[in-house]
């Protein structure tokens, strides 16, 4: 039986959950593997949230915000953006792919764009495999040998 | 002051003792001719062609010159006796011997009956040195950039040394006043059939803001004002009969509170400069449609004629769709408005002119109620319409004939050829664009604005005219490009929405908002500047960050930064969305 990623998505709730239900309702088909959390705003994206969701088993994590200039907060998408920089450096060095969380843009127009982002993580979160956290913690080592095997 | 009363061709008038005979004439209304007179400034009598005859109580009388002969009691003036005529018909022969043949002095000479002036002259030099522009460069404007040179036969008005003065601070006020046209201002605007009235003219100092400002009162340009540089002039102070003029006045600043906010700035119209395929700025004939419908003002400065730069009526004009919008390199937005004012373009231009008209157009967007009509109605009064946008302006020139005129190049797309149209006038219907300050304006009230540079709206269906700031409303072009009804219309649904919220007297907060934990707050002031919103403070007395829960939007961002985990996003507080999380993935 193939994997199947468990990825938790962080949806902003003026462009990307809207987006995200723009596909729903225009009967576009996705990859069933993102499970949503709606938050109002990317800025809301605590990066404790990402890390829960690793430590709870997700293999992956999405957040979808609004364009920049477009954020119904003015510039929580900003904010965010820092924010998943940093909690990259995190991860890395806990032994976690940075690329195991990704932050994407998505307006409320872009069921389309919804479609494709969630396809196209949901692959590369397939290609990587699934977390092992066990085997993985605070081994470094062992992280960088994992991502030169998936050609970094 | 004492008064002196004196008579002038049998009519009597009290006047100031002192002031001139010039000035009481024309308070009579007797015309006395002269060249060297400005109202403002110490009469000089150096044309000598205002003079008239005196006579005193004793009999005696002799020739004076009317612009510097003061009034005293008894005195009697005659304007037009034949030893007045004679007196001024030899001066002006004087003059009319060191000068060209002027045109000021050959309606002089034309008033006074000198059919052949007694002494002739060969010179071109058209000045009479009659020092109007030398005594107003000092005593008016206060530049003294100006003086006589040399003497006798070689004597000359000039700047220092003849070389470009920097005293000048050019006004143009020699100019303007000279009254042979000697002295001249290097011409530096030549769009001037358009561009003055656009402004007025190039450096007017008393201008009205725009045209229907409200209140209607002309301001002094201050950078412009010879006042405010030399501290002279004050003309426009001796010419106000209701003394309006104040030159301490600034701009003011009120403040005035208010619980609610409709923003209509509207929008700029694209500059085409920047499109050098079409010529706008390079050729005088292409013109922009702002400064088409300028010219189309009957109040404007062609009194609404469609002229070309030379004054003549154009013979065929081409009108550009799409300048600056649907073209990536600038707006890729359709601008709405310029298909059907394109089209009230030509009608205007059949009905005015017999010129041919070519409309150049990508797609005809009559879009609206009557709209479809109307562009059935132009094509019926035989305008000439091409789809395909045009690909350059070029000047004509190959034959001598076809000077100083224009071709536009095009591929007419639906008959699929490559065509050449010369025409006299173009006219570039060019974009609607956002106004250059919009996203610093914006941000004084907290809304954003898109891609296009345009404000957002809170919700295109559901909150057309309201923004993510409560109490801010939106109205006409400055949400987005669209013709007159259209904003008209958002106008009454902002205004609508603003008195909804006066009406009720509340406001209804959403129920998503943060609140802080004054215990566990360190007061560490991080959340205030997070704030987008400026709804959290720092209470200096409990040394805690508060949050003002009407400005709240309940965005989270702060949630998210506060390394105390002091503040709680109600209804997305951390414990729900982790019990999300493990909801999600148990």
């Amino acid at each position: 039986m193939s994997f199947e990623p468990r990825i938790v998505g962080f949806l902003c709730n003026w462009c990307s959950y809207t987006g995200a239900d723009l596909a729903g309702t225009a009967r576009m088909k996705y990859a069933p593997n993102v499970m949503t959390v709606r938050v109002m705003c990317t800025g809301r994206v605590d990066p404790g949230f990402v890390l829960d969701s690793f430590r709870a088993g997700a293999d992956g994590v999405l957040v979808c915000g609004c364009h920049f200039g477009d954020c119904h907060y003015v510039e929580g998408n900003h904010k965010c953006m820092r924010r998943i920089a940093i909690t990259k450096r995190i991860l890395k060095g806990m032994g976690i792919q940075p690329e195991r969380l990704r932050l994407e843009w998505v307006s409320a127009s872009e069921g389309a764009r919804f479609q494709e982002v969630v396809n196209s993580f949901t692959e590369e979160i397939r290609g990587l495999g699934p977390i092992r956290l066990k085997e993985w913690a605070f081994v470094p080592e062992q992280v960088e040998a994992a991502a030169a095997a998936h050609g970094e | 002051m004492d008064k002196a009363k004196i008579t002038i061709d049998g009519q009597q008038i009290e006047v100031d003792d002192g002031s001139y005979v010039l000035e009481a004439a024309k308070s009579l209304g007797i015309e006395i001719p002269t060249l060297c007179y400005y109202p403002y400034m110490v009469p000089y009598a150096a044309c000598r062609i205002c003079c008239v005859e005196a006579h005193g109580a004793g009999g005696w009388s002799k020739i004076v010159t009317a612009c510097n002969y003061p009034v005293w009691d008894g005195l009697e003036i005659f304007t037009d006796t034949p030893r007045v005529i004679n007196a001024r018909r030899t001066n002006l022969e004087m003059l009319m011997a060191n000068c060209a043949p002027v045109p000021v002095l050959q309606r002089l000479a034309e008033q006074l009956g000198i059919t052949e002036p007694r002494w002739k002259t060969g010179s071109n030099y058209t000045c009479i040195l009659c020092g109007l522009c030398v005594r107003i460069c000092d005593e008016v404007v206060g530049a003294h950039a100006l003086a006589f040179i040399n003497r006798g036969a070689k004597r000359d008005v000039s700047t220092p040394f003849q070389l470009d003065s920097e005293s000048c601070i050019l006004c143009g006020a020699c100019a303007k006043h000279c009254p042979t046209g000697y002295i001249k201002m290097e011409e530096i605007e030549n769009r001037y059939i358009v561009h003055q009235e656009m402004n007025l003219s190039p450096n007017a100092a008393i201008t009205l803001p725009f045209r229907q400002a409200v209140p209607n009162v002309p301001q002094i340009v201050r950078e412009n004002c010879i006042h405010f540089k030399t501290g002279g002039c004050m003309v426009c102070a001796k010419v106000c009969p209701k003394d309006c003029i104040e030159y301490g006045d600034r701009p003011n600043f009120e403040e005035v509170e208010v619980g609610a906010v409709v923003i209509a700035t509207g929008f700029d119209s694209f500059d085409p400069t920047p499109m050098k395929q079409y010529g706008y700025g390079k050729y005088p004939n292409v013109i922009s449609s702002e400064e088409f419908e300028v010219m189309n003002n009957a109040a404007g400065p062609t009194g609404g004629k469609i002229v070309m730069e030379n004054g003549a009526e154009p013979r065929a004009i081409a009108i550009l769709h799409c300048i600056g919008s649907r073209d990536h390199d600038y707006h890729k937005y359709c601008s709405r408005v310029c298909c059907m004012y394109s089209l009230k373009f030509s009608h205007l231009v059949k009905e005015k002119t017999s010129a041919e008209v070519y409309q150049l157009y990508i797609d005809m967007r009559s879009f609206g109620k009557g709209y479809e009509e109307f562009y059935s109605r132009i094509l019926d009064e035989g305008v000439n319409v091409i789809r395909g946008k045009a690909a350059e302006v070029v000047p004509s020139g190959y034959r001598q004939h076809e000077e100083g005129h224009l071709i536009v190049r095009c591929e007419d797309t639906l008959i699929g050829k490559y065509r050449e149209i010369p025409v006299d006038m173009v006219i570039l219907s060019t974009a609607l664009e956002a106004r250059r300050d919009a996203k610093e304006f914006g941000r004084k009230f907290n809304i954003s604005t898109g891609a296009d540079g345009w404000f957002i709206e809170a919700h295109p269906k559901l909150a057309p005219v309201s923004t993510t700031t409560e109490g801010i409303f939106l109205a006409g072009a400055c949400q987005g490009a669209k013709d007159i009804p259209d904003a008209v219309a958002q106008g009454g649904a902002a205004a609508a929405q603003a008195m909804k919220l006066m009406a009720q007297g509340e406001v209804m907060m959403d129920a998503a908002y943060a609140v802080i934990d004054e215990a566990f707050c360190s007061g560490c002031k991080m959340c205030n500047d997070m704030c987008p919103y400026t709804a959290i403070s720092f209470d200096d007395a409990k040394k805690v960050s508060v949050v003002n829960s009407a400005l709240c939007k309940g965005c989270g961002t702060c949630v998210a930064a506060c390394p105390a985990g002091a503040i709680m996003a109600r209804h997305f507080t951390d414990e729900q969305i982790y019990a999300q999380i493990e909801g999600i993935l148990a």
